[in-house]
């Protein structure tokens, strides 16, 4: 079996479990936010339930329209609030406490290798980074899972990708994943497991597999997942007090599809409007002048994205015509990268460094796109008007393009600075 | 279950980005929903499709975000149906949780046109074609599948198995 069978049948109460096979699985941990949490809760009301399954193992976390942008938002914050409080939910992080749900969840030990998390929100696949198995699903699977802490799931088909090679100085996680993305397409990973091995994923920093478990989703798959190890364990030290289950995938586990890349023939990756499977390498894509840029996001907004745009920012500027927003991803990282002295490079550099929230990842707040705008942003996704405005154009690249590309006030490389 | 409709017809990878865009996630009614379906591709689908249709689309619909409003906001804009080449999978659970039927039918796409009338008989899964009497079989859907979209979702239907079952 591959580890996500093995979590799967574990959950399942079976000993193993095959791709195609309907289960019925115990989740350990709930997610919702502040958009789909509304919803969830009015099922949970709708179903007659009078309390959760567990109140230890369910998070709540407003970050998607917060600190509340407008009265709406403010009424379905509210929702979740007071279902937060009313049944004393203890993963529930208000303002202040909250940052990005994917971000502050691992920071905070709620996720263990070996876990189930489900959550209302499609990146909820990021915890596969903890060798875990972690899947986004609607408001009302998430609002009968808060009733029963059950739900029922088709074992997956597998891919595996397996990375090797030298990476190169500016290639990182995020171009990795762009990479596949753009080599499986939208839909290649459809309903499926992606399962990142080989020696170059070995050493990739913590913050790189968020990254590239976190965008398993673009390619369409159901989860992507690492074989939880030493750097996962010393990560998690500190954080909790739980031990885990670290697995591997068997030597006769069957997968569907292996996909090889050999990651030192990969430069820094960017993908253009309006698809993430639109992928190119940043030196074949035209040095578009940029109105904004923008690094933070579930996807890239932790420690390592911070100082590796920083380590490019430090005495340099943002070009004239072009808008810097950083947003770190927790209150945690944000204190860190006061301390560290990264915010005064960031601010040196004429960037403007907002509140944990998703904000300008989906259009939301924060840095909106007007019409014609274009953009380059570390986020996860570049469909039209994911941004901004339908006639506004968004680049997805890593958070060391980023930073380069503020500079250059285009589309470009740190290799050119 | 039969229904009849005429067609919009959508590309691939009609994403939720695209069905709903987030800066109207603020609010969960379906009316305030519906409104806003598709409103960056089409900003007058909700009034146009109010007199009911079937969405005929491509590859991979409903790619994206995990936002059931997205097919509630489909749902409530008329849409009786939506048949497809494939759809992503949050979304496929998505739509038969809150009672919007949906198809996968691969052929569908090349032999239907825009404005077609359509009917969809969703027991045997054949699709017909009014205009020119053309049949496609779709995967007929399972009969407990069939009762949760007749019952308006994956609620409604649990509580009338309750109800059955007392």
């Amino acid at each position: 079996m591959t580890i996500t069978e093995k979590i799967l049948a574990a959950h399942a109460g079976k000993a193993s479990v095959r791709p195609g096979e309907l289960v019925q699985v115990q989740v350990d941990l709930a997610l919702a936010n502040d958009i789909t949490a509304p919803l969830a809760i009015k099922v949970f009301h709708e179903l007659g339930a009078t309390s959760v399954f567990d109140r230890e193992k369910v998070a709540l976390v407003p970050d998607h329209f917060v600190p509340n942008k407008d009265i709406p938002s403010a009424e379905q914050a509210k929702i979740m609030e007071k279902f937060a409080y009313q049944y004393d939910i203890k993963h529930y992080f208000k303002v202040g406490e909250a940052g990005i749900e994917h971000v502050i969840l691992p920071e905070k030990g709620l996720v263990v290798p070996g876990d189930l998390v489900i959550g209302a929100d499609s990146h909820t696949c990021t915890y596969g980074a903890m060798g875990a198995f972690s899947a986004g699903v609607g408001s009302t699977d998430l609002g009968a899972i808060l009733a029963t802490g059950k739900t029922w799931l088709k074992v997956p088909e597998a891919i595996k990708v397996v990375y090797e090679g030298k990476l190169r100085p500016w290639t990182s996680g995020k171009d990795l994943i762009l990479f596949t993305i753009g080599r499986l397409g939208v839909q290649g990973a459809r309903y499926k497991s992606l399962e990142f091995t080989g020696s170059a994923v070995n050493d990739l920093h913590m913050d790189d597999r968020f990254t590239m478990a976190n965008m398993a989703v673009e390619a369409g798959a159901k989860n992507g997942i690492f074989a939880p190890d030493d750097q996962l364990r010393s990560y998690l030290e500190g954080r909790t007090d739980r031990e885990g289950v670290y697995l591997k995938s068997d030597l006769d586990a069957h997968y569907d599809e292996v996909v090889e890349i050999d990651v030192s023939k990969i430069e820094p990756q960017v993908a253009c409007p309006h698809s993430p499977d639109n992928v190119l390498p940043v030196s074949s894509v035209d040095p578009v002048p940029l109105d904004q840029v923008f690094i933070g996001s579930c996807t890239n907004g932790r420690m390592e994205d911070l100082r590796v745009a920083a380590g490019i920012l430090k005495g340099r500027k943002a070009a004239r015509k072009t808008r810097l927003i950083v947003i770190p991803g927790s209150p945690a990282i944000y204190k860190a990268a006061m301390k560290e002295g990264i915010f005064e490079i960031l601010l040196d550099a004429g960037a403007v460094i907002g509140p944990p929230t998703c904000g300008p990842c989906l259009g939301g707040h924060m840095g909106i796109l007007a019409k014609g705008e274009k953009a380059l942003s570390t986020t996860n996704r570049n469909f039209i008007g994911r941004m901004g405005h339908s006639e506004s154009d968004v680049y997805l690249a890593s958070p060391a393009v980023a930073a380069a590309s503020a500079v250059l006030g285009r589309i470009g490389g740190p290799e050119e600075l | 279950m039969k229904l009849k409709g005429n067609v919009w017809k959508f590309g691939d990878h009609i994403d939720t980005d695209l069905i709903i865009p987030a800066r109207f996630l603020n609010v969960s009614d379906e009316d305030e929903l519906a409104k806003n379906c598709f409103a960056d591709l089409m900003p007058d689908f909700a009034a146009k499709a109010k007199s009911g249709g079937i969405i005929v689309a491509g590859e991979n619909f409903g790619c994206g975000s995990s936002r059931e409003h997205a097919p509630i906001a489909i749902k409530a804009a008329g849409i009786r149906c939506v048949i497809a080449k494939s759809f992503a999978r949050i979304f496929y659970r998505n739509a038969f949780n809150i009672g919007l039927p949906i198809l996968e039918a691969p052929e569908a796409h090349d032999l239907i046109e825009e404005g077609d009338p359509i009917s969809v008989d969703l027991s045997s899964g054949e699709i017909r074609n009014e205009k020119n009497g053309k049949v496609i079989k779709a995967m007929p859907l399972p009969p407990f599948m069939r009762a949760m979209v007749e019952c308006g979702g994956l609620v409604p239907y649990i509580k009338q198995q309750a109800q059955n079952s007392k």
